[in-house]
């Protein structure tokens, strides 16, 4: 098994994210993560969705998903040629006395506390998966009172876009009658 | 109330608006039934040049609105009530979109307010129909009206034909709208690729010219695109045999030396040897369906696949292909005649004498054929004179069961869409209101259903619908007074042990009785002597349904069989009897 990014354009349109996700759980495939937003475009969604399946599989997905008259274009994001980032908001505890070493690991992390309370402190920290799990594990033994995660969201590098060509629209005439063309 | 809609357009109710689209989108039959959140759109249905046929059952408006399709190659029309009006259309659409027929299924749905709040009658169709239809919509603007319905016409038409399922809330039919059709549809997400790539067809020509054993593997999709013409260019211009799934039965005529029959667990021995044995295997709109192959990693161990279909999803699903090609079925064929032709004219040509001669042996060997019973009457013989008589001409409509498998068998196919049944889904009860469907659509063509007696006891109650709206079908009960191939099963694997498959159906219903009491003529027919005074009697009404008790022995079961998931080589000719291949040939 690998974990694949794929970046998936839908039409912004009721329903959608219902379509995939029963499209995943019937054919039998696992969401490890999924992230749904607004694109530069408001008609159109992106959807990042991480899936562990090996590469035939894969195959079978972004096919099953390209058949959905909602979706628009299916991309796969290679690590390397990519930026991911997940968001993470924890509560951990932090007394006067441990608050000093909490905030020297926010500090190292390039995190940000966004709430104080006496014995707690909650942090922001976004950044790939494996980041999140060091900022975590330093985080451990101070007591890990509550935590929330985002899916990831990802993005390629460079200059390309992979919204700018696909979305131009292509209007079909209505065909007269109802026949099957031919 | 909407104030917005297309300028210009004529002010309407959502409910005229709905039906106005059906017109325009060039509806001519709906089958279906009112209820309370589709009515309004039942009031300018009154006025409408749309025939709209009562049905008594909305399982029955959606087989019929599928056999209409099938037979005609328009897209089908059914219509029902929110909730149980709709759900008694899901089996007819998952059937659709297992066997990719188009068709419009039009519901109703609870007001818009109403939605989400457990109303009266109100069921998530749209919710319910995603994984069986090939894309639904919900509509509560009835601005959106229109665009929605030619958007449902051109989906369900369009590349792999299927079912678009359009629930309309009440509150959009009664409110007012504007209406005007649209132009033009903007679909960035559904673009069908039709035309094949040349590089794939060129490595096509390859393969299939240096194939020793090659054979071409038909399915649905060459019915669905109308490519029996241009494949049987494509099999005589090459001589390569020919074999057609359940769904692509006529699509090559029966009659034509080439046709090897119908592969599968219900195959013929030559048709099953012909994919196992060979060495390129050209999938033309087939899709590797496990009924097919059966043991996949067993099956046609040596062959490469050249796998042409419209739906790029099929391709590689069940079975790696060497030469992936997505297109319409008739454009790849007619691309594929071009270039062997081509090839024929420089003199090069494949080598498949010794292929095609062995299996015009094991054809010869081990024809299709029954063992009549001592007693009684043969279900294959009836079914033999059934098609005999009617012909070729005639369209053929079936349940799911062991009499599905004689008709596909025992009918001889020469011409494309005769053949209608429910092959993927296997719907038991499909053949009466599909057989009335299709008879709307030809009402000048013959059409017999041939069902069994547990089928025929699902859906009946269109026989009154049949002779309400004069819609003459024909009824072959092949009546074993079983739930047939259930039986076969426990024969061959339950020790005899028949659990929970005995119907009695010859001691109840009367079939003849119930079928005078819809309005329709009862025949009945227990000896072989019989049967074609009685089938030809059938013959000669026209003018109302005809219902035929075929009281038929209990015990014929159909061969050839391969077990449930193992090996097409474990193929039985009859039972206990394996076929044996000379192979010396190849």
């Amino acid at each position: 098994m690998s974990t694949h990014t794929l970046s998936v354009l839908v039409e912004n349109k009721p329903g959608v994210l219902a379509r995939i996700a029963g499209l995943f759980s019937r054919r039998g495939f696992n969401i490890d993560s999924l992230a749904v937003g607004p694109t530069e475009h408001p008609e159109v969604s992106r959807m990042t969705i991480v899936v562990s399946v090996e590469s035939s599989p894969l195959e079978q997905v972004t096919k099953q998903l390209n058949k959905l008259v909602e979706v628009i274009k299916i991309v796969e994001l290679e690590d390397r040629e990519s930026i991911e980032r997940e968001l993470l908001l924890i509560k951990v505890r932090a007394d006067a006395e441990t608050r000093g070493q909490v905030l020297d690991a926010v500090q190292l992390f390039r995190a940000k506390v966004v709430d104080v309370a006496p014995d707690a402190v909650t942090i922001e920290v976004t950044g790939n998966a494996g980041k999140l799990k060091d900022f975590l594990a330093v985080l451990e033994p101070f007591g890990v009172r509550e935590l929330v995660q985002s899916g990831m969201v990802a993005i390629g590098r460079g200059s390309r876009s992979i919204t700018e060509r696909t979305l131009r629209p292509v209007p079909v005439p209505v065909p007269a009658a109802h026949a099957i063309p031919g | 109330m909407s104030e917005q809609g297309t300028a210009g357009g004529e002010r309407v109710t959502g409910a005229q608006s709905l039906i106005k689209s059906l017109e325009s989108a060039g509806a001519e039959n709906i089958f279906g039934i009112p209820g309370g959140a589709i009515l309004p759109a039942y009031d300018p249905l009154y006025d409408s040049r749309v025939r709209h046929i009562l049905v008594r059952h909305e399982q029955g408006a959606g087989h019929a609105a599928q056999g209409y399709a099938v037979a005609t190659g328009k897209v089908g029309v059914c219509m029902a009530t929110s909730g149980p009006g709709a759900t008694n259309l899901v089996t007819p659409i998952a059937d659709a979109y297992m066997d990719s027929v188009p068709m419009v299924a039009v519901t109703g749905q609870v007001s818009a307010s109403m939605i989400g709040t457990d109303a009266f009658q109100e069921a998530d169709i749209r919710g319910i129909t995603m994984p069986i239809t090939k894309h639904n919509f919900l509509v509560t603007d009835p601005d959106d009206i229109p665009r929605v319905v030619a958007e449902a016409f051109y989906i369900a038409s369009t590349g792999r034909p299927g079912p678009v399922l359009v629930d309309v809330a009440k509150s959009a039919l009664q409110a007012q709208t504007s209406y005007a059709w649209p132009t033009e549809l903007n679909l960035p997400g559904y673009r069908p690729v039709t035309r094949p790539h040349s590089k794939q067809i060129r490595e096509a020509t390859r393969l299939i010219l240096e194939a020793r054993r090659p054979v071409l593997y038909v399915g649905g999709g060459v019915i669905r695109a109308r490519a029996n013409k241009e494949l049987r260019t494509l099999a005589e211009l090459t001589g390569i045999p020919v074999v057609t799934t359940l769904m692509a039965r006529g699509a090559f005529p029966d009659s034509h030396p080439q046709h090897l029959g119908m592969p599968g667990m219900h195959g013929t021995v030559a048709a099953v040897a012909g994919l196992q044995k060979s060495d390129l295997i050209i999938s033309l709109g087939a899709r590797f369906d496990d009924r097919v192959t059966g043991n996949l990693d067993s099956f046609a161990p040596g062959a490469k696949v050249i796998h042409a279909d419209i739906d790029p999803a099929e391709i590689g699903k069940n079975r790696i292909a060497d030469v992936p090609i997505v297109g319409d079925a008739r454009e790849v064929i007619a691309d594929l005649v071009v270039a062997l032709q081509a090839e024929q004219d420089k003199g090069t040509t494949g080598d498949y004498e010794g292929w095609v001669k062995f299996l015009a042996g094991v054809k010869m060997q081990y024809p299709l054929g029954y063992d009549a019973p001592a007693e009684g009457l043969a279900p294959q013989y009836v079914i033999e004179r059934l098609g005999a008589i009617a012909g070729p001409e005639a369209i053929y409509v079936s349940g799911v069961g062991q009499h599905q498998m004689w008709a596909t068998h025992f009918v001889q196919y020469e011409n494309p869409n005769t053949w209608i049944n429910s092959g993927g889904l296997g719907t038991m009860g499909f053949a009466v209101p599909a057989a009335m469907g299709a008879k709307v659509g030809m009402p000048d063509t013959t059409v017999w259903a041939i069902d069994g007696d547990g089928c025929f006891q699902m859906t009946n109650q269109e026989l009154a619908t049949c002779t309400i709206e004069g819609i003459p079908i024909k009824v072959a009960i092949i009546n074993n007074e079983s739930l047939g191939m259930v039986r076969q099963w426990q024969t061959l694997f339950y020790e005899g042990r028949y659990s929970n498959t005995d119907l009695q159906s010859k001691r109840v219903p009367d079939f003849v009785k119930l079928a005078e009491a819809y309005g329709a003529v009862g025949l009945s027919c227990d000896h072989p002597s019989d049967v074609d005074a009685t089938i030809n009697k059938a013959m000669e009404i026209n003018d109302v349904p005809v219902v035929v008790d075929f009281r038929v022995e209990r015990d014929a079961m159909v061969w050839p069989m391969v077990a449930a998931g193992t090996s097409n080589d474990e193929i039985k000719y009859a039972r206990d009897l394996a076929p044996e291949f000379e192979e010396d040939d190849l």
